[in-house]
């Protein structure tokens, strides 16, 4: 009883925050998107928020930076992710399974710092040296498959165990090869938890700033290739709000808006995703 | 890295924490005995007895000094208290002048829209060029770097160098040292062609380091610190004239800047007892030590 007024008024204090914070983010966005407007933020020229009438205020090029950085790491990432935590669960003895799970605990709490730093003096002069200035949205993109392998491993990786032992010798009992099995057997079942770790690791890549703002070049340009430096909407707020004002402050706070607006639909469609994909299962 | 910036000096916060419950003491003292507090309340080594918090606000250039200075002030006036905390040139004139801080750090010349404000000028700073560390070039001129930064030359064979492309770093818009740089050569901010843009002097130094072919500009005092630490970066003449603190301290050396304190018209005892402590002989020390130069030199 007392337990669910507790988790009841805790559940109530989550939805209110988000609610709380959004109305933060509105409300500190509004004089932008009143004396700008939503159209100039797509149709102005480039990003220079300098106040005064020369103030031009493009926030396209860091929308596209945000989608292509996250958009490769999770090409990077999902296939690495779960091909491994499909190789600690099937394919290798339980010493080593248990060897790369710490492992990949290790990396999850790596600070995005430390990582960042990482990036910077190892694989940006890398990168450089095929061409300069290194610093670019590949960086970016590498960086942020770093951080969110993690992520979608151990998703996978409860999905893969959660499977029952009963299921899996009746399949072998049945003559079925291991690859068979996983076909026929692991892989309908454990799609919707596929979906949600990988929903959940790119929405972490979409926020991630730290590591991002010390490798991606950050400059407000779309990138041509990947070698081009690109400025996502969260390096966007880091680099300039300690020294913003006025009308520039709020249009990062719109940017920030923004920001919550696409994880938001994020989560929404990995929702959709799992739901679809657990009910063609159930049928 | 920016998340640092806007968080309060700790150790001056720290220790002014004693001297606000001490002030706090005394207060209450008052009500009942009001001849205890002239007692109690000590007097400054300029012999001026105040108390109170001083609120000191703008250029992360500027705040590490006032924060060293602030702590030093706080152990020579028990019951004072200087909080410092960064956000930018702009921010500090707009709080002084909003009342909202005491004091703001502004890292340049103040503009004829500013003259409303009473400005204090602490100390120099000056702007290098700096190199990675591993590029053959030994001077730039005034034209060059205007070629280099509006993207007309984009490799360094272009200035004499190596055939190697030119990786220009650039800072964030609302910077102090970009203002300086641009001003300096005169350019627009929409001129500039950048390969990558940073934050604050450290990752551009990091940077700089990093990417070969990389050149950027940061603040002297932080660059030859940098280099004293053995990192990968090198301070580059300008016109002939060496980038060092002694070269700003003579004024040789064009590329520098004005480290300015500012404060509207009302300014209580205590933010006055503190500018007084910044602008005197006992500060030059500490401002000497974390690369600045000093204005009384």
């Amino acid at each position: 009883m007392l337990l669910a007024v507790i988790g009841r008024s805790a559940a109530v204090t989550v939805a209110g925050l988000v609610i709380l914070i959004a109305g933060f983010l509105l409300l500190h966005a509004q004089p932008a998107l009143r004396e700008i407007g939503f159209v100039r933020f797509f149709a102005d020229a480039s990003w220079n928020p300098s106040p005064g009438p020369e103030g031009r205020f493009d926030i396209v090029p860091a929308l596209v930076g945000s989608a292509l950085a996250t958009a490769l790491a999770a090409l990077i990432a999902v296939p690495i992710g779960i091909t491994a935590a499909l190789g600690s669960t099937f394919f290798v003895h339980r010493a080593v399974a248990r060897l790369v799970d710490s492992g990949v605990g290790v990396l999850a709490g790596l600070p995005s710092v430390v990582i960042g730093l990482w990036g910077l003096t190892a694989l940006v002069p890398w990168i450089a040296r095929i061409r300069a200035p290194g610093a670019s949205l590949l960086a970016a993109a590498l960086v942020l498959a770093v951080m969110v392998v993690p992520t979608i491993y151990v998703a996978s990786r409860g999905a893969f165990k959660s499977i029952p032992k009963t299921c899996l010798d009746g399949a072998t009992a049945l003559g079925m090869t291991r690859i068979g099995i996983l076909r026929a057997a692991v892989l309908p079942t454990v799609k919707p938890a596929l979906a949600v770790g990988a929903v959940l690791a790119i929405t972490r890549a979409l926020g991630e700033t730290m590591a991002v703002v010390m490798v991606a070049g950050n400059v407000a340009a779309i990138p041509r290739s990947l070698f081009d430096p690109v400025r996502t909407l969260t390096a966007n707020i880091a680099l300039e709000l300690p020294y913003a004002t006025g009308l520039h402050r709020s249009a990062l706070f719109a940017g920030g808006a923004g920001l919550m607006a696409l994880t938001w639909s994020l989560v929404v469609l990995g929702r959709c995703i799992s739901r679809a994909w657990s009910g063609e299962h159930n049928d | 890295m920016e998340s640092r910036s806007s968080a309060i000096v700790p150790g001056a916060r720290l220790r002014g924490f004693g001297g606000v419950m001490l002030f706090a003491a005394l207060a209450a003292c008052a009500r009942t005995e009001e001849s205890s507090v002239a007692v109690v309340t000590s007097t400054g080594a300029a012999g001026v007895s105040v108390t109170g918090t001083v609120s000191v606000v703008g250029s992360s250039t500027i705040a590490p000094v006032l924060g060293e200075l602030g702590r030093l002030f706080e152990a020579g006036h028990p019951g004072t208290r200087i909080n410092v905390e960064t956000g930018g040139s702009t921010r500090g004139i707009v709080e002084a002048r909003s009342g909202r801080a005491d004091i703001g750090m502004v890292s340049r010349a103040l503009t004829v829209n500013e003259q409303d404000l009473a400005a204090y000028l602490v100390a120099r700073d000056g702007v290098a060029l700096i190199l990675h560390s591993g590029l053959e070039v030994q001077s730039l001129k005034r034209e060059q770097v205007i070629d280099i930064y509006t993207g007309r030359i984009d490799r360094w064979v272009g200035v004499g160098g190596p055939d190697a492309p030119i990786s220009v770093i650039h800072k964030a818009e609302g910077r102090s040292t970009l203002e300086v740089f641009l001003d300096h050569f005169g350019l627009k901010p929409t001129d500039v062609r950048p390969s990558v843009v940073v934050g604050d002097n450290q990752q551009c130094i990091k940077s700089v380091a990093s990417i070969p072919g990389a050149i950027g500009y940061v603040s002297i005092g932080a660059a030859e610190f940098a280099v004293a630490d053995g990192v990968g970066i090198r301070l580059l003449p300008l016109d002939g004239i060496c980038a060092t603190t002694a070269n700003v301290r003579a004024k040789r050396y064009a590329l520098t800047r004005e480290l300015n304190l500012v404060t509207d018209a009302t300014v209580s005892p205590v933010t006055r007892a503190f500018i007084d402590f910044v602008l005197s002989s006992d500060a030059t020390e500490t401002i000497r030590d974390l690369y600045f130069v000093p204005i009384g030199d």
